[in-house]
């Protein structure tokens, strides 16, 4: 309910209601105005310019260290998409972005179901347990990976203690890594996502189904999951646009031998100082990113959720 | 489910499902688990197994120099991020809940579209725009880049305490005279406080955490303590950071309880 009305006890003195209620609206229409413009404006200096002018840089010709020919050319774009070592970055970052996505909605599945069905009194630990991650810093968890995947990590010093293994495995600092550590670093965003899928997951059809004689492996494959399909693709979609668009994990366990369109972004805005490159790949991303924020946003609605 | 089936005995599937869950979050849970573990080890280096225990690596952490002039970077600029945010966002909040105005869906589907943006993209945007002005390596330059992403966690969680708020103490107060600023300070903003104090909090662990924005804009002059932390992780291998990462982790465990208070973990986080 809005509460535009002003009083209901101020009384118009002309009987002239029409002209007193335009003018309350138009106040109104002011004060909201008043109310919005702060934000407003924050928001267009500190987001909405950078990214028109981001777009704009991209068309730009750069020439390295900070120079570059202000123009309207597609040079950096023809650049990126005609050299093979771009590609190769692209197709990294969308096939690393698959493997993640795949990977930790298998693994957040079972947790997610777990959280949507149990009726323990743990409930409320269990699920901030699963989500609590998400408010330690991408670095500190990534910091964790590398000391379990390093070559005197756990997993390294545990083999080699048992005799499995004579060299250390290249756990760290390899794709296998990154991804090993990403699926972990965007599970509690897959649990939540899949959790606000299953509310209309009722397990009276599944009650229903045992109770005619299916076995469990028929209520799973024939009921649980068809109805949770929704959920498991909205997740799936998040956790690619997360993991293309991620920067630490990819930087920091990849050690410098995984090459993402992230971290070329950095190294093409820090490093080389080639800023309408940078600008073009970060235009492909974002192109990447809206086509697929656009599906899970539909996707989403379509759930209801 | 398996009530029903009155051949049961022992729920083997219901155990095994219990099994794989409790593997899965060990798996969750791992790189905090073994951040802790490796934060008391005695090696001198970060290896496996630890040769002892030690409380070495928490008692020269005041004396990092990297780490303290971070937290100090990072401590002003959350407070300076989330001072701003809330400022601006609560009556943003208010004018597109309350009010009825053209553009009002636009504009808050506006306000919540930094959340959809890769921050990487932003970062760099606001190195290009920042860089000729000087800002680069300033603290207003991080505030400017970390209100775009704070701006709608407090608009969020405010807007919906406005919208599962009781409008008709406010209703109450205008027909007894009170004009639009004293129904305000006086009626709607106790009733939405613990959302906006949600918010607020919210707000300020984002800006704490950032690390890409913070990096771009402001690596080399102003480094944030993320920033700081993710330099020592890629060129040390002591366990300061460890610890480091302990004290973290705590003050992110304070925030989630906060938060649960106040709101409710799932709501502030969607």
């Amino acid at each position: 309910m809005t509460t535009t009305v002003i009083s209901t006890l101020e009384i118009d003195p002309d009987g002239n209601r029409g002209h007193l209620e335009r003018a309350r609206s138009r106040h109104n229409r002011l004060v909201a105005w008043g109310l919005v413009i702060p934000a407003l404006a924050a928001l267009i200096v500190s987001y909405a310019y950078p990214l028109v002018w981001m777009i704009r840089m991209s068309f730009n010709i750069g020439l390295g260290d900070g120079l570059y020919v202000e123009t309207y050319s597609l040079d950096s774009y023809l650049k990126s998409l005609s050299d093979s070592y771009y590609w190769e970055v692209i197709g990294n970052t969308l096939f690393l972005g698959v493997l993640v996505a795949v990977l930790c909605v298998a693994v957040s599945y079972p947790i997610a179901l777990f959280l949507a069905r149990t009726n323990s009194k743990w409930k409320s630990l269990l699920v901030a347990l699963a989500i609590a991650p998400l408010l330690t810093s991408a670095v500190v968890r990534t910091f964790g990976w590398i000391v379990i995947l390093g070559t005197q990590g756990l997993v390294n010093s545990t083999l080699k203690g048992w005799g499995l293994i004579d060299t250390p495995l290249p756990l760290a600092n390899s794709f296998t890594g990154v991804a090993i550590g990403l699926v972990e670093i965007f599970m509690p965003y897959a649990i939540l996502g899949m959790m606000s899928g299953f509310g209309r997951l009722n397990t009276q059809l599944e009650e229903a189904a045992s109770s005619l004689g299916a076995n469990r492996a028929a209520v799973f494959f024939r009921i649980t999951l068809p109805l949770s399909l929704p959920g498991l693709l909205t997740a799936l979609l998040l956790v690619f646009v997360l993991t293309i668009s991620t920067f630490v994990t990819p930087q920091l366990l990849g050690g410098g031998r995984v090459h993402v369109m992230a971290t070329e972004i950095y190294d093409q805005t820090t490093g080389l100082l080639n800023w309408p490159f940078a600008a073009s790949l970060s235009v492909i991303l974002l192109i990447l990113f809206g086509s697929v924020v656009a599906l899970y946003q539909r996707a989403a609605r379509r759930l209801g959720a | 489910m398996s009530q029903l089936n009155p051949t049961r005995r022992i729920d083997l599937g219901g155990v095994a499902f219990r099994v794989l869950v409790a593997i899965l979050y060990l798996f969750l849970l791992a790189p905090l688990l073994i951040v802790v573990v490796i934060s008391f080890s005695s090696n001198q280096y970060i290896s496996f197994p630890p040769q002892g225990f030690t409380w070495h690596w928490y008692e020269i952490l005041p004396t990092k120099s990297l780490f303290t002039s971070g937290l100090q970077t990072s401590l002003i600029t959350s407070s300076v991020t989330t001072l701003i945010v809330l400022a601006v966002g609560v009556p943003a909040s208010l004018a597109l809940q309350r009010f009825e105005f053209p553009g009002r869906s636009a504009l808050s589907a506006f306000f919540l579209s930094p959340l959809l943006v890769p921050t990487i993209v932003l970062a760099l945007g606001l190195v290009l725009v920042l860089g000729p002005i000087g800002l680069t390596n300033t603290y207003a330059g991080i505030v400017i880049g970390h209100v775009s992403i704070t701006l709608p966690y407090v608009i969020r969680t405010t807007l919906m305490s406005l919208e599962t708020s009781d409008t008709s103490s406010e209703e109450a107060a205008r027909v007894l005279g009170a004009d639009g600023a004293r129904v305000f300070w006086t009626v709607t903003l106790p009733i939405i406080l613990p959302g906006i104090i949600a918010g607020a909090v919210m707000a300020f662990i984002v800006s704490f955490d950032e690390l890409v924005i913070a990096l771009f804009v402001a690596q080399s002059g102003k480094p944030t303590l993320p920033v700081q932390l993710m330099n020592y992780v890629a060129t040390s291998a002591d366990a300061a950071v460890a610890s480091l990462s302990v004290v973290l982790i705590i003050f992110s465990a304070l925030i989630v309880v906060v938060l649960e208070r106040l709101v409710g973990l799932r709501r502030a986080l969607r």
